[in-house]
């Protein structure tokens, strides 16, 4: 399994460079990511980011961003300006999740 | 007496009774419970808007495929009391039971979307074809279709088979190039997805048929509304398609009831073990087929494979015994890809679809992730096998558990 350092911080990540260990991630590690592919973050960024980590944490899986609208209540609309282009693969990256599954 | 209720009479729910009536002593009382008496093969639906089925094909009586010795009850399901071990139904009975087997499936939603079921472009321009009336409909819509831009598009994950829509892209290419207007047919495949499937070497090879077939691709696609009176999508991101003829794959969920219930998790879909297929919240419920939220294909090969292996798990529940078998996920299904030829896909939940033979190693004759005729004879023969063998319960010669042989692994 591949590992990545970023600021002297070490974790491991899959071939796409998905985090394979939840407990390596931090808020900090998670913003120097975030700074990686030009996202700046603050509250309104950092608020799907934590609902991902706490429902993923009890169900195991990463949340789609229909999960992120019913269950944690964010506007997919406004998810896609936070996180333009691909909300759902960029958010679980910054988060420490695995990607998404869309099921086969 | 113990009860087994099963809802749903549709390929999980009659394959279920069936096998579990053979299998289950006389002092068993068995009901299954469906809204209609329309088993509809849905794997037909494909065909018909290209005139290769009628619709009368695709649909059969529920109760000749039910076994003797089983109830059938025609009502809707008004809720699981699950607690109590009783289902409410539409016709103001209540059915108590010992043990419940789910298999209503999941259906389309084009509700669901803002300008789908309510826009003024429904059935005259923007067609589903996961329903015996889409498919129907869309079967004039293209015959009358002279030339223009068409996109076939799917909304979101999960889906009824995942490969349907491609399927339909490569069947509508043929179809115009065979009345001799390709040329002035302008096809786009519209996915959320990042490529044109999920998993990555058939993803890769579908992509490649396509640009073959001059097929455009918009990838990242994520449908927020279908603006009628400008006949275009517009995805979240504000990205804009225009088109003549929509060809849309709406959003799935569970059934009603199941929200009712509140079994479901958001999209109405029941949470269950994924080796078991065991309700994660209650012993006494199993779930087969589509209504589950198991990660693998919404299919009726994966509704097959799975209730193989749970047979043999409920007979050793229901006598108080560890349950011996692992559901892997396993599905294989045939995509069609025009020109009278299909590939076969065969997959599970930890191993993507591969190139190579099936099912004999280095034999085949079947060719994984290759065109070819045979498969797409496979793919017609199959509805013959899936009335007389599939639904009475009947083993098919091919392993219900996936084998890594004869497959190509790549780096």
């Amino acid at each position: 399994m591949p590992t990545n350092t970023l600021n002297e911080r070490t974790f491991h990540v899959n071939d796409e460079g998905f985090f394979t260990n939840r407990d390596e991630w931090s808020e900090e590690l998670g913003a120097d990511l975030a700074a990686l592919i030009d996202i700046e973050m603050d509250e309104e960024h950092w608020g799907p980011i934590r609902f991902m980590r706490e429902d993923s944490a009890k169900s195991g899986v990463t949340p789609t961003l229909r999960r992120l609208q019913t269950v944690g209540g964010f506007d997919i609309k406004e998810l896609y300006r936070l996180y333009p282009g691909k909300p759902a693969k960029k958010m679980a990256w910054i988060a420490g999740l695995p990607k998404p599954v869309g099921c086969v | 007496m113990r009860r087994l209720l099963i809802l749903g009479a549709g390929t999980a729910g009659t394959m279920l009774a069936n096998i579990l009536r053979r299998e289950l002593s006389a002092d068993w009382a068995i009901t299954v419970v469906d809204k209609d008496n329309d088993h509809q093969y849905q794997p037909g639906y494909l065909f018909i808007p290209f005139g290769t089925y009628t619709p009368e094909r695709v649909v059969k009586p529920r109760t000749r495929y039910l076994p003797k010795g089983v109830d059938f009850v025609q009502t809707g399901i008004r809720k699981v009391r699950a607690a109590d071990n009783e289902v409410d139904l539409e016709d103001g009975r209540t059915l108590p039971y010992d043990w419940l087997l789910i298999a209503t499936g999941t259906r389309p939603r084009p509700d669901l979307t803002p300008g789908m079921a309510d826009g003024s472009l429904w059935y005259k321009k923007v067609f589903d074809f996961y329903t015996l009336e889409g498919s129907s409909k869309l079967h004039d819509a293209l015959e009358a279709f002279e030339g223009g831009k068409i996109l076939v598009q799917l909304t979101d994950m999960p889906i009824k088979c995942p490969v349907a829509p491609l399927e339909f892209v490569f069947l509508v290419e043929d179809y115009f190039r065979t009345r001799r207007i390709r040329h002035k047919v302008d096809i786009t495949y519209v996915t959320p997805l990042d490529g044109a499937f999920t998993k990555p070497v058939a993803s890769r090879e579908l992509g490649n048929l396509m640009t073959d077939r001059s097929i455009r691709l918009a990838s990242d696609f994520a449908l927020e509304h279908i603006d009628n009176e400008r006949q275009m999508i517009v995805s979240y991101d504000g990205r804009e398609l225009p088109f003549d003829l929509l060809v849309t794959i709406p959003l799935n969920t569970g059934q009603q009831y199941v929200f009712d219930s509140g079994l479901g998790d958001e999209n109405g879909f029941i949470p269950v073990d994924k080796q078991t297929l065991r309700s994660t919240q209650y012993d006494n419920i199993f779930v087969l087929g589509d209504a589950s939220n198991i990660p693998t294909s919404k299919a009726g090969a994966v509704a097959h494979f799975g209730v193989e292996t749970f047979v043999p798990n409920f007979l050793a529940a229901v006598e108080g015994k560890p349950m011996p078998n692992k559901f892997d996920g396993h599905a294989n299904c045939f995509v069609e890809s025009g020109r009278g030829q299909a590939l076969l896909l065969d997959f599970n939940y930890d191993t993507q679809p591969l190139t190579g033979t099936f099912p004999l190693p280095g034999i085949g004759p079947m060719k994984l992730l290759g065109r070819s005729r045979i498969n797409h004879m496979g793919k017609l023969a199959f509805e013959q096998l899936y009335w007389r063998m599939l639904l009475p319960g009947h083993k098919l010669p091919v392993p219900t558990l996936m084998s890594m042989a004869g497959k190509h692994e790549e780096n």
